[in-house]
């Protein structure tokens, strides 16, 4: 279980996340939603435990499967060498990972489809296979949380078709409690159980995805039109998908 | 298959450069040989290689054995704690500075900047101005470093949390205090007896190795040098971003303090004994990356034998190129202040490029 109960973040005078709770059960989602700015990034390092609170309290656990937005990392590594980092808590300060942390870190490589550029110098990938790797090192953790931050917010349609398999994947397992951040509601619709939508004015709306995101609560959060579609997908099935009525746009 | 292989690298998982880095590892091993060699035959007095090694196999296998002969006597008395010496303080500047530089995640820090080298130089030349000689100076040597390490930790901490920057700052404050005192020393010593010592101190040399010095600072070199060792994939980790390396379960700053204070150990075994020897913390540790590549685990026993073959080859240099012996210090920054600033060139263009 990983949340916030009633968490107050103040960057001097500015309050950047107010009396903000929620919660999130091993074997279930959640997307938090909101305009940049709005301090979703903050509301997850204060889950974390890397942001101080004012106020309220955190619940998660010690190891956290974490996968940044971007991994700021200057050493030339291989791929397989930082997945095998997810295994630093278990092996404490003076060991060294063995074989059998690198076969849990091959299994997550596996996982999340990174397995083919294992070898491969973990800077020389593209964004998208970053994010593979990086989510596939929060897998070797073994945590039973997944926190990541904007995990689609680096990737083309097609690397963020795959991150949302995984995650929607990972969600019916029913074994992690799985957080992320996003803008895009539809990466709500198609991967999470309960969102979070930080609104612009200070107060955030929390429940089940099929009542936060809908057209009128997404308008107040972005001030923008929305529409909800029905779309169906390559199997036949039909998928709900959330649209801005931009204004303007007279196509056809 | 591949696994077996990769395993004699010491690093399991598979490593397709595995023979490349066995390689490099046997050159460097050849090299630190080779040049340990050369430094215990070359000098004034030559001695023949084949002398040389019947001198070492005698002193090993029977130590007690009284000491007749000249060559003996220089070899055995004079150039093996010289060339134990410089090895194993090449080896442990070499390791800090490439623990320092995956700590800060930047790789122009070096031992230098924690303020360590001046807080142990400030000691070394007060312990001369008193008079004190042997394990007391070591001491106080020792005890100095600290005292700047441990400044430079409370200026550095800014409201419950250090940041990089404001270490790297309040290194160079303190170091610079240090500094100044030591130049007052300097001013204030006698200029027939304490001034020459304190300044050929200060300028770094292995002249004055005997095996009391030897004893003396091996145990921290060695230690420490193996604490930083086993604590290499550890390192990998620190140079993480602060909240990835948190989020893996690394307490980032305690752990990060562990390794000043081994820094501060070695460094300061390795100052009480040699004086100030710059640059090599830097500039070999560049170099091991080059050969074998970012991994901690591969690039600090690289560092650490190519540090001890390079110093060990200064030393041989600083002792044989000209009638004088040339303070060891002044040819590492003649050769290390040139290939940093290659380094550093580099190192911002390729930012740049990004």
């Amino acid at each position: 279980m990983i949340g916030l109960s009633h968490a107050t973040v103040r960057f001097g005078a500015r309050t950047v996340v107010d009396r903000l709770s929620f919660s999130v059960p091993i074997g279930r989602s959640l997307a938090i939603l909101g305009p940049n700015g709005r301090g979703k990034t903050t509301a997850l390092r204060a889950m974390l435990g890397f942001q101080r609170l004012h106020a309220g309290s955190r619940t998660a656990p010690s190891i956290v499967g974490y996968v940044p937005q971007v991994s700021v990392n200057n050493q030339r590594l291989r791929a397989i060498d930082i997945a095998v980092m997810g295994r630093a808590a278990h092996l404490g300060l003076f060991r060294q990972p063995g074989d059998e942390d690198y076969a849990v870190a091959r299994t997550a490589l596996n996982r999340t489809g990174a397995a083919g550029y294992a070898e491969q110098p973990f800077d020389r990938l593209s964004g998208g296979e970053r994010q593979l790797v990086l989510l596939a090192r929060a897998l070797a953790t073994g945590s039973e949380v997944l926190v990541l931050d904007e995990p689609a917010a680096a990737l083309d349609l097609h690397n963020q078709e795959r991150l949302l398999v995984l995650l929607e994947s990972l969600r019916q397992e029913r074994h992690k409690a799985i957080v992320f951040t996003t803008h895009d509601p539809n990466h709500a619709l198609a991967a999470a159980d309960d969102a979070l939508l930080m609104m612009p004015d200070g107060s955030a709306l929390f429940g089940p995805v099929a009542e936060t995101v809908a057209p009128a609560h997404l308008e107040r959060l972005y001030g923008v039109p929305m529409r909800t579609v029905e779309l169906s997908g390559p199997a036949g099935a039909l998928h709900r998908a959330v649209l801005p009525a931009f204004a303007g746009a007279r196509a056809g | 298959m591949s696994e077996g292989l990769a395993a004699r690298n010491g690093i399991p998982g598979g490593t397709p450069t595995w023979t490349r880095t066995t390689l490099v590892f046997a050159a460097l091993l050849a090299l630190l040989a080779v040049s340990l060699l050369v430094s215990l035959c070359a000098g004034r007095f030559g001695v023949p290689v084949t002398r040389a090694l019947a001198l070492i196999w005698q002193g090993l296998t029977d130590p007690s054995a009284p000491m007749q002969a000249m060559d003996e006597r220089i070899v055995l008395l004079v150039r093996v704690p010289r060339v134990v010496l410089a090895a194993l303080a090449g080896g442990g500047l070499a390791v800090c500075g490439a623990a320092l530089q995956g700590v800060f995640r930047n790789p122009l820090v070096s031992p230098d900047i924690l303020g360590i080298s001046q807080g142990a130089a400030l000691g070394g030349a007060l312990a001369i101005m008193l008079g004190i000689w042997g394990f007391p100076l070591i001491a106080m040597v020792f005890v100095a470093g600290m005292v700047a390490l441990v400044l430079v930790g409370f200026l550095a901490r800014v409201s419950g949390r250090t940041e990089t920057v404001t270490v790297i700052l309040s290194g160079l404050v303190v170091s610079s205090v240090f500094a100044a005192v030591v130049s007052l020393l300097q001013f204030v010593a006698d200029p027939e007896t304490s001034l020459p010592a304190i300044v050929y101190w200060l300028m770094g040399s292995f002249s004055s190795a005997t095996w009391e010095r030897v004893l003396i600072a091996s145990p921290g070199l060695i230690l420490g040098a193996a604490l930083l060792w086993s604590l290499r994939f550890r390192l990998n980790v620190l140079a993480l971003d602060e909240a990835e390396a948190k989020s893996l379960g690394v307490r980032t700053e305690r752990e990060r303090w562990l390794i000043f204070a081994l820094v501060a150990v070695i460094v300061g075994s390795q100052v009480a004994v040699s004086g100030i020897i710059g640059w090599i913390g830097i500039v070999i540790p560049h170099a091991a990356r080059l050969l074998v590549g970012h991994d901690h685990r591969v690039m600090l026993p690289a560092s650490i034998l190519l540090g001890a073959a390079f110093t060990t080859i200064i030393d041989t240099l600083a002792r044989t190129a000209t009638a004088a012996e040339i303070p060891l210090g002044v040819i590492t920054a003649l050769v290390g202040a040139p290939i940093f600033a290659v380094l550093l060139r580099r190192h911002y263009r390729e930012r740049s490029d990004r």
